[in-house]
């Protein structure tokens, strides 16, 4: 889904193919004169969990509320911070130690508010956007268990 | 009304999504786990640490002790592990 709130396009996108980091950035910049700095990050499928050596990966998620969770973080970093450009992609399947699995793209005139909006937007991602990780290693195969610390992180953003 | 179930309890109850018809009795969220978790040792089970599962209604996080009233899709899964 893609859309226009006056300058900032938010593009949200899950998808089981892999994204291009340098293409995505291309076109978030594309024609703007006023961006004046792009955060990216991404999240990668990594082999060392806290316990066990991970050998993969199988991402689940809740079609169209996986979306408008996501949108609904977007507007709000939108209203936080001027933002000139949102994108998230979120990769589902399943996925080997090193493959790519998340993309927020962040973009406005100063680093600060693009170095903070990723990041909430990461925080709110792991904690609220209904996707669920299904980890195999040598000893079997579960659901990945959610994280306090996760939590902790999504809630220093909570406006008191 | 249309009830869809995510990750491991869309494993414990043996299907990913189902249209049930709950007695008008049950009327919150926390009030309609209860009520499922009577359907069958597979809803017992999937159900049976009632405060870990998180529950949307029409896409929206929303607490257990919500109304179902007028739902059109409620859904049930586990904390939620992506990005």
């Amino acid at each position: 889904m893609t859309s226009s709130v006056a300058t900032c396009p938010v593009a949200i996108r899950i998808q089981e193919d892999d994204f291009d980091i340098a293409r995505e950035i291309a076109v978030l910049t594309k024609s703007r004169t006023d961006i004046g700095a792009v955060v990216s990050f991404s999240g990668i499928c990594r082999a060392d969990d806290d316990s066990a050596k991970v050998a993969a990966l199988t991402l689940e998620h809740y079609p169209g509320m996986a979306e408008e969770e996501i949108r609904r973080h977007a507007d709000e970093a939108i209203s936080r911070w001027p933002l000139n450009g949102v994108t998230v992609i979120h990769r589902v399947g399943r996925f080997m130690p090193g493959q790519n699995i998340v993309l927020v793209l962040t973009a406005s005139q100063h680093r600060q508010a693009a170095f903070q909006a990723a990041e909430f937007l990461m925080d709110y991602l792991k904690t609220s956007a209904p996707f669920w990780k299904k980890e195999e290693s040598a000893t079997g195969t579960g659901w990945v268990e959610a994280h306090a610390r996760d939590d902790a992180a999504a809630a220093r953003w909570t406006k008191s | 009304m249309k009830v869809k179930y995510f990750a491991w309890v869309r494993e414990r109850v043996g299907k990913a999504e189902e249209t049930i018809e709950p007695p008008a009795t049950v009327r919150t969220v926390e009030e309609l786990i209860a009520w499922l978790s009577g359907q069958g040792e597979a809803y017992a089970y999937a159900f049976e640490k009632p405060k870990v599962i998180r529950t949307a209604i029409d896409h929206t996080h929303v607490k257990s002790d919500a109304a179902i009233a007028g739902a059109r899709e409620i859904a049930f899964f586990p904390p939620m592990t992506g990005g």
